[in-house]
């Protein structure tokens, strides 16, 4: 491979890395931003959008294995969220640090849940025919260098997922009540806005969103019931440096988080990059404490 | 009572255990107006935020058009005709000015007529809104924003419109323009108004009812018509 080439494959493995991370956060990004929630069991909703994808791949479907995976996992993680937001989120609104506790409880229970169905050993889901290949970049003068078109696709539904989320909340009817309740709680109230229906659907989107995540990444690694584990710490990273409550922010910290963290990967270990993956967010929130994009709302200033 | 837009009953507030708000009790009629006068921190902004749902009666009873609303939140306050006029204007910055007032739409939802555009009265009680449509709300300079929020809580056809101090900050040409819009609000759409304020002069021009709030009580009320401003501004002046 020559030292194009690599510049070319880790630039690659960022851009992919990124879109993993984007996926992870855009759900947690939505409920941290608009509710000042902070869902720790985020990272299992990813882990049941795996094993629901994993349940969509043993039925008799055929072609239709991949949408239905997807769309199942989506719809499951969503369905859920509702229920965690009804009976746990929305009984603490106000009292962040018991909404953390609760919903870590919820994710241990989930951890034990799928161990007891699934077992601690992880479930495969293999990747259609038609996404098996990889694209070789030989014929543009880069030898050695392939992008596998499971990673192509993963880039692509988090393109899909964040230009879909981007439009809503900026174009639709619905989308403007979401920004007024993020910007003054209060006066969207006063205004006829049932603020916790707002909070209710945001939460479900959010949690959706984790889902089709964790079915995207069953692509590309086992389903473990501590999946989501591994993620959810980088969700987190990524939605500090990118900025509380700004979808622009989250893209942009995902995107430099991967491409940071393959970039350092090319120099040392896996695990000493994270460590300077680390010490490089901690130096930066130091210097812009509200991360990229600060367009913080009155509400979370006030809490 | 029930002939009221608005009655409070003996309605108390507090923050955790310290009552800021002691046992109030007022009316206004459809087209009416009140003011409740009183220096900074007697209790006025949180008794306007309890009527308007935003902070829980300790106790009491808020009755609005003769049903009891005491325990409703704010935002099906809103759609039972509470309009609510903040202090500090309480604008969505981010949001353009027609943006702004479509969202007065939420509050007419399960009303008969409800839903569809800002109706056009809007526009002719503030013709500034008409020329400034496209503009973000954090754009506007503070007599604009205040027009904006006044006609956001028209666009939810209230039958009480509460402001908070409308006047502050604001130079007195556009106070004076405020003031002929809150009269046309009362006379033609037969809106009852309850504001508090600090500027007497405005008080006086407005409301034809005056309470005097001091330590979260009421101490002192009349008629503006039969008092002159100088005979509460012993309680306001500091």
């Amino acid at each position: 491979m020559t030292e194009l080439g690599l510049v070319a494959s880790q630039l690659f493995n960022g851009i992919s890395l990124g879109s993993i991370l984007l996926l992870a956060a855009l759900g947690l990004a939505l409920s941290f931003g608009l509710m000042n929630v902070i869902n720790m069991a985020h990272g299992e909703l990813l882990m049941m959008g795996g094993y629901l994808a994993y349940l969509a791949y043993r039925m008799p479907v055929g072609p239709w294995r991949l949408p239905l995976a997807l769309l199942l996992a989506a719809a499951g993680a969503a369905l859920f969220g509702a229920l965690l937001e009804l009976t746990v989120v929305r009984r603490l609104y106000g009292r962040p640090l018991d909404t953390l506790l609760a919903t870590w409880g919820v994710s241990l229970l989930m951890q034990q849940g799928a161990r007891s169905l699934f077992g601690p050993v992880g479930v495969e889901v293999t990747a259609p025919d038609w996404l098996a290949g990889a694209i070789p970049l030989r014929s543009i003068g880069l030898p050695g260098v392939e992008l596998p078109l499971v990673r192509l696709f993963i880039i692509a539904v988090a393109g899909v997922v964040l230009a879909g989320l981007a439009l809503v909340l900026t174009r639709s009817r619905w989308g403007r009540l979401v920004r007024a309740v993020q910007e003054d709680r209060d006066m969207a109230e006063a205004l006829g806005i049932n603020s916790r229906r707002v909070d209710l659907v945001i939460f479900m989107i959010g949690t959706g969103v984790a889902g089709l995540a964790g079915a995207a990444l069953a692509l590309i690694a086992p389903v473990t019931p501590t999946v989501g584990q591994s993620y959810i710490v980088y969700a987190f990273l990524v939605v500090i440096v990118g900025g509380l409550g700004s979808l622009t922010g989250t893209a942009a910290a995902a995107l430099a988080v991967g491409l940071l963290s393959a970039w350092l990967q090319v120099f040392t270990s896996v695990s000493l990059a994270d460590v300077l993956l680390l010490v490089v967010v901690m130096a930066f929130i130091q210097v812009r404490p509200r991360g990229i994009v600060t367009r913080l709302s009155r509400a979370l200033e006030e809490a | 009572m029930s002939s009221n837009a608005i009655a409070l009953e003996g309605v108390s507030a507090a923050y955790g255990q310290s009552r800021v708000v002691h046992s109030i009790s007022l009316a206004v009629a459809p087209g009416d107006a009140a003011t409740i006068l009183g220096r900074n921190g007697v209790g006025k902004t949180t008794l306007l935020r309890t009527i308007v749902g935003l902070h829980p009666a300790a106790s009491g009873r808020i009755v609005l058009d003769g049903d009891d609303v005491t325990e409703a939140r704010a935002f099906t306050r809103a759609r039972r005709g509470v309009g609510y006029v903040p202090q500090g204007r309480g604008v969505f910055q981010h949001l353009t000015v027609e943006e702004n007032l479509e969202l007065g739409l939420a509050a007419l939802r399960g009303r008969p007529g409800g839903g569809g555009t800002v109706p056009g009265h809007v526009f002719e009680i503030f013709p500034v809104l008409d020329r400034l449509r496209g503009r973000k709300a954090g754009l506007l300079s503070g007599g604009e924003a205040q027009q904006l929020s006044i006609g956001r809580a028209l666009v939810t056809r209230p039958r009480l419109l509460i402001l908070d101090e409308p006047t502050e900050g604001i130079q007195p040409s556009v106070v004076q323009q405020i003031a002929d819009a809150l009269a046309v609000i009362r006379r033609e759409l037969k809106v009852a108004v309850l504001l508090v304020e600090q500027y007497l002069a405005f008080a006086w021009s407005v409301g034809e009812r005056f309470y005097v709030m001091r330590g979260g009580r009421i101490v002192m009320q009349g008629e503006t018509a039969a008092q002159a401003p100088e005979s509460v501004a012993h309680l306001l002046n500091i």
